[in-house]
């Protein structure tokens, strides 16, 4: 397989963080601390030598028990934080679906929210116009176009979050267990969505805890325990192993 | 700082702004009338304080006052308001990616959008007094894009060091009003003696970034001179310095940000 078809490299990403015993947060106690030598932690790795690669096109599911590093490594590839050790590379347009409607203002109406969360995004303003209908329609939000989002359900939030997420055709998607919100029917219009953009070439970065939406979805996967890479390989012996942890 | 998504993301900066303005007057009957109302309100205040108790014998208070306070008002809103920036926007940077300087550029520049029209109270004062003016009045956008530097410079400094120092929230306050006192908003500056302690004190005036951009903008209006040479120096060298302390400060520090978020 030629190297143009690896679409995320992650390569030996290990992620620490300081555990600080006790919380110094004003500058008299840190400087006091400092003099004393009293500031200690614990390096806690969320994530330790991670590696895998994911090909074009394929769809790959992230598993793991809560606090296994799962999110972490999703917030890596998204760039949001950066590893301390090891690196991503990614060839392709993200769009992150970690928290849906995470740039959403609650004063604001939700006309206004599409096109400040798209800007977000990095959308471009003119296809946002155009396609906001579009949006609106598939948020089935019509008659609340207007209404500042604070008085919105937590599932119509949950709605226009993922409309104006999709709204583009990503070359890689990173859904984190957000398809668990909203109702049986609108998580099945989510899915339809999703395995339409997977048709035509997106890549699916998805973190599940229902194994049987990722058996569903996915065709590879990793599965993480307290930041080690347990197995890499199809969805199969992932989810097998999982089973049997 | 990684300038290179700069054109990706430039909408998004529009949309921060809009929406800081958008809100800042939402559900209030008069809106953005109140960005004019507001220093001329103030400025009736100080001017009936500071023309029969103080017996100030600056001529034209009215303007002088106002050049003061436009310019200390938007160096005033528009810190403040991007020291808390980073940490007010937690969500959003710790789960999309986004340049992270937007914050607290986007902070500055929707109080710009105020401060520009802030000036249509400064006109009203100047055209109900009387004040003669002439064609020197548009050198006062150089006093105007220098506060706007200083500020951003200023305003990234205090979004990232905030961050990690959460007393700046406090502290940030009392600086302000040594930096009002320090800034001859009400008072002219050579009132202050030349000796002794309080010529320090004169000294520090003189100093303050935010007293040569008032100065600059008193001389374009109520001067009807051209700003000297000498004039832009003493302002665009702490402009630069701000942008550069502001920049490096920000870029060592934003990495961390979302680890003490």
């Amino acid at each position: 397989m030629s190297n143009q078809d690896i679409i995320v490299e992650v390569n030996e990403v290990s992620m620490m963080f300081r555990l600080y015993k006790e919380q110094v947060k004003d500058l008299k106690g840190y400087l006091i601390k400092k003099l004393k030598r009293e500031i200690s932690y614990e390096e806690f790795y969320a994530l330790n030598d991670i590696s895998f690669q994911i090909q074009r096109g394929q769809s790959f599911g992230i598993v793991g028990v809560n606090g296994s590093g799962k999110s972490t490594l999703l917030k890596i590839i998204a760039g949001v934080m950066k590893p301390t050790k090891g690196n991503v590379c990614i060839h392709g347009k993200v769009a992150p679906m970690i928290e849906l409607g995470a740039g959403f203002d609650f004063d604001l109406t939700a006309r206004e929210n599409v096109f400040l969360n798209g800007a977000i995004l990095g959308y471009d303003k003119e296809m946002l116009k155009e396609r906001f209908d579009e949006i609106i329609e598939f948020a089935e939000l019509g008659q609340f176009v207007d209404v500042p989002i604070k008085n919105f359900s937590s599932g119509m939030v949950t709605r226009l979050g993922f409309s104006i997420a999709t709204i583009v055709q990503p070359d890689i998607l990173i859904v984190d267990e957000i398809l668990a919100v909203g109702d049986y029917r609108f998580q099945e219009k989510c899915e339809d969505r999703i395995n339409a953009m997977l048709e035509q070439g997106t890549t699916l970065l998805l973190v599940s805890h229902n194994m049987d939406q990722v058996k569903r979805m996915c065709k590879n996967g990793v599965l993480l325990s307290h930041g080690n890479n347990l197995v890499c390989g199809t969805i199969g012996e992932v989810c097998e192993r999982y089973e049997s942890l | 700082m990684n300038f290179t998504g700069l054109k990706k993301y430039m909408p998004l900066l529009k949309e921060l702004i809009r929406r800081d303005v958008k809100i800042k007057y939402r559900r209030s009957f008069l809106g953005f009338l109140w960005s004019v109302l507001n220093p001329l309100g103030m400025m009736v205040i100080m001017t009936i304080v500071f023309s029969n108790v103080f017996r100030s014998d600056i001529k034209n208070f009215p303007v002088y006052l106002m050049c003061g306070q436009l310019i200390f008002n938007f160096f005033n809103e528009a810190t403040s308001m991007s020291l808390s920036s980073i940490i007010g926007n937690a969500g959003l940077i710790s789960k999309v990616y986004v340049p992270k300087y937007f914050f607290p550029v986007s902070r500055v520049c929707s109080s710009f959008v105020n401060l520009l029209t802030s000036f249509v109270a400064l006109v009203i004062v100047i055209v109900v007094t009387r004040t003669p003016i002439s064609w020197t009045v548009i050198f006062a956008v150089f006093p105007v894009i220098y506060v706007l530097l200083f500020s951003i410079g200023v305003g990234m400094f205090l979004s990232a060091i905030t961050v990690s120092f959460r007393d700046m929230i406090h502290l940030y306050g009392v600086v302000l009003t040594a930096v009002m006192y320090l800034t001859p908003i009400f008072y002219p500056i050579t009132m202050l003696p030349t000796e002794g302690t309080l010529g320090k004190v004169a000294m520090i005036v003189k100093g303050n970034p935010i007293t040569n951009f008032v100065e600059m903008l008193r001389t374009t209006v109520l001067g009807q001179e051209i700003p000297s040479l000498w004039q832009h120096v003493k302002c665009l060298t702490p402009c630069v310095l701000a942008l550069i302390i502001g920049a490096y400060v920000f870029k060592k520090l934003q990495d961390d940000f979302i680890l003490k978020l």
